[in-house]
């Protein structure tokens, strides 16, 4: 285990640091002191485990393919984008533009999001990517959905769930949220269901590794109902240029 | 000053704090806050707003002065010998700094309007209004940046810590501080385009992109506010002004103007709230901020904060005993307070307005 002291240390310089430990093979790493270094854990390809301690800067986990990086305390902006596999676990509070375009890998936030979280989100037949909210999300969650599993909890229960918007322009994939949703909030595309018996395991398999990482006990998580939302059409827009 | 810098893309970051106390902090806090995100900007402009900082002056409207050339200082200077009492004049102290070989010549006045210039029912504040808009349209190379009382606005083209060190900002002590680091997108990079923008004690800084400019540009000019500054930023300030100040809307009303709810949100209100909110929608259409914006914007009783309506822009809000902190980042905000007792993320369009305590 290496521990690296990022107290005012320039974004690159640490990004560059946390390279140079993972050339030499190192499997875990420890970031103390962090606070607004952009861009760590970009486009890392590597069976490593980064602790981040303290608040870290926009675009973590950018590209990331592999790594593992639990995060103590709240994130910033654009997390996991395009993230293709690995893990990013959020202890505390993210912001804006969550796992934009993520085609793989978990990102486990355990405290509200902001807006657009998981939009463009994309899976195939290989592979997709999962996202689990354990707080409250803002507007346009899910928006352009294209594949892969969005979880949205609300555990805290204070204040609205999910914001407008709800998966406006989805064409793929799968949202879950825990409780009811207004329909005034969805997009055109979404239609709200109730989850059969495979929903519920595909649930179950995806927030039991959620609760492992995060402390939560799975029970309390399922004593809720979910809603279950798709795309009521594949190709919403198929026609647009047709008439 | 070379106004001729090629369009970029990118963001700006913005920070700002109030202690409700009237506590005056230094403006090395401020500082630090915002260099912490001087990536967010290209070098093309920062600048800080102060309120608090000339209490032995507290009466007189201090004008910070930007002259392109020495020469016009005495042009300005004629015209406010004519209509107003000129308490003291003083360049506005600086220091040099490699990075800023150039700078306009920058002087600042304590002022107060001559009485007997204040005919019929003209308001001390419109007058003074009236002499910057005056003088920033009319006088080639000369620019009123800062025209309220007890604050001022510091800004100019560079990063963040070499305008600090130019204007030495460690030396002013505020309860009210803004600040800005620039990336200019659509507008010049110059000195009179850097942030905050001011007019009497209204300061606003900004991030994002008012797309609405044309069309709040025509509205403000029927009211005679003239727009020189070449940035959309301007429009902001003086609706703020025109809104609050004379038109007498309270800032949570003049927020819901500007970042006003969606048609389709204000059809699902209550009867009394759908009827005000229509009201004010078809009355102030023209004030409305289109295009994703976060702003911040203080006056002598406090400091708002407020997003555009979708939330295209990073605001986040902090709170430790009596100071309450907002900026784009939340590590610009723990650079200065570590272990905030809260910190949450405004909603798209809903104002945080903080009130200094009497």
């Amino acid at each position: 285990m290496v521990k690296i002291d990022a107290k005012g240390t320039y974004y690159r310089d640490l990004n560059k640091k946390v390279r140079e430990a993972v050339e030499k093979g190192e499997k875990e790493i420890v970031l103390e002191n962090v606070n607004g270094q952009y861009y760590i854990g970009d486009g890392l390809r590597a069976k490593v485990s980064i602790t981040v301690e303290g608040v870290p800067g926009n675009d973590l986990a950018a590209f990331m393919d592999g790594p593992t990086i639990r995060i103590k305390s709240n994130a910033q902006d654009n997390i996991s984008n395009t993230m293709n596999s690995g893990k990013v676990i959020i202890e505390g509070h993210a912001g804006d533009v969550l796992g934009y375009g993520m085609r793989g890998g978990k990102l486990h936030i355990r405290g509200n999001v902001g807006y657009r979280v998981g939009i463009h989100m994309k899976g195939d037949k290989r592979q997709g990517p999962t996202i689990i909210v354990g707080g409250n999300a803002g507007d346009f969650f899910g928006e352009y959905m294209a594949g892969g599993l969005l979880i949205l909890l609300g555990l805290e229960g204070d204040g609205p769930i999910v914001g407008d918007y709800l998966g406006t322009g989805m064409h793929g994939g799968t949202i879950f949220v825990r409780g009811e949703v207004d329909g005034n909030m969805c997009g055109a595309e979404v239609g709200v269901m109730e989850p059969d018996e495979d929903d519920m395991k595909v649930l179950k398999d995806a927030l039991a590794d959620y609760c492992a990482d995060l402390g939560l006990k799975l029970e309390d998580v399922m004593a809720k109902g979910f809603k279950k939302l798709v795309p009521v059409s594949a190709r919403p827009y198929g026609n647009l240029y047709a008439y | 000053m070379n106004h001729n810098y090629q369009k970029d893309i990118s963001g700006c970051g913005l920070t700002g704090l109030i202690s409700r106390k009237r506590r005056r902090v230094s403006g090395s806090h401020i500082v630090k806050s915002l260099c912490l995100m001087t990536d967010r900007g290209n070098g093309l402009g920062a600048g800080y707003a102060a309120y608090g900082i000339y209490p032995e002056f507290k009466d007189f409207y201090a004008f910070h002065i930007m002259y392109d050339e020495p020469s016009v200082r005495r042009t300005v200077e004629d015209v406010l010998k004519a209509s107003y009492h000129i308490e003291k004049i003083e360049e506005i102290p600086t220091s040099p700094v490699k990075t800023i070989p150039i700078s306009p010549l920058l002087v600042r006045y304590f002022v107060e309007p001559l009485k007997e210039k204040l005919v019929g029912d003209v308001e001390e504040s419109d007058f003074v209004v009236s002499t910057v808009m005056r003088v920033n349209s009319e006088i080639e190379g000369a620019y009123i940046f800062s025209s309220g009382k007890n604050m001022g606005a510091f800004k100019g083209v560079g990063n963040p810590s070499d305008i600090a060190e130019f204007f030495r900002i460690g030396e002013y002590e505020g309860y009210i501080w803004t600040a800005h680091t620039r990336f200019p997108t659509n507008t010049p990079g110059w000195w009179g385009g850097a942030h905050p923008f001011t007019l009497l004690d209204w300061s606003i800084v900004h991030n994002g992109e008012i797309s609405s400019y044309g069309i709040n540009k025509r509205y403000l000019e029927m009211y005679g506010y003239k727009l020189t500054l070449l940035t959309d930023t301007e429009v902001a300030a003086y609706l703020l002004v025109l809104l609050i100040r004379r038109h007498g809307l309270s800032i949570p009303v003049a927020c819901s103007a500007l970042a006003s709810p969606f048609w389709k949100n204000i059809d699902r209100m209550d009867e009394g709230e759908r009827e005000a909110l229509t009201a004010l929608r078809l009355t102030y259409g023209s004030a409305l901020l289109n295009g994703p914006f976060s702003i911040l914007f203080g006056h002598s009783r406090g400091l708002v904060g407020i997003n555009d309506r979708i939330k295209l822009r990073p605001l986040v809000a902090a709170i430790k005993d009596d100071v309450t902190y907002m900026a784009s980042e939340e590590s610009a905000i723990r650079a200065i307070c570590p272990s905030p007792e809260k910190v949450w993320a405004p909603r798209a369009g809903d104002p945080v307005i903080v009130d200094l305590e009497d």
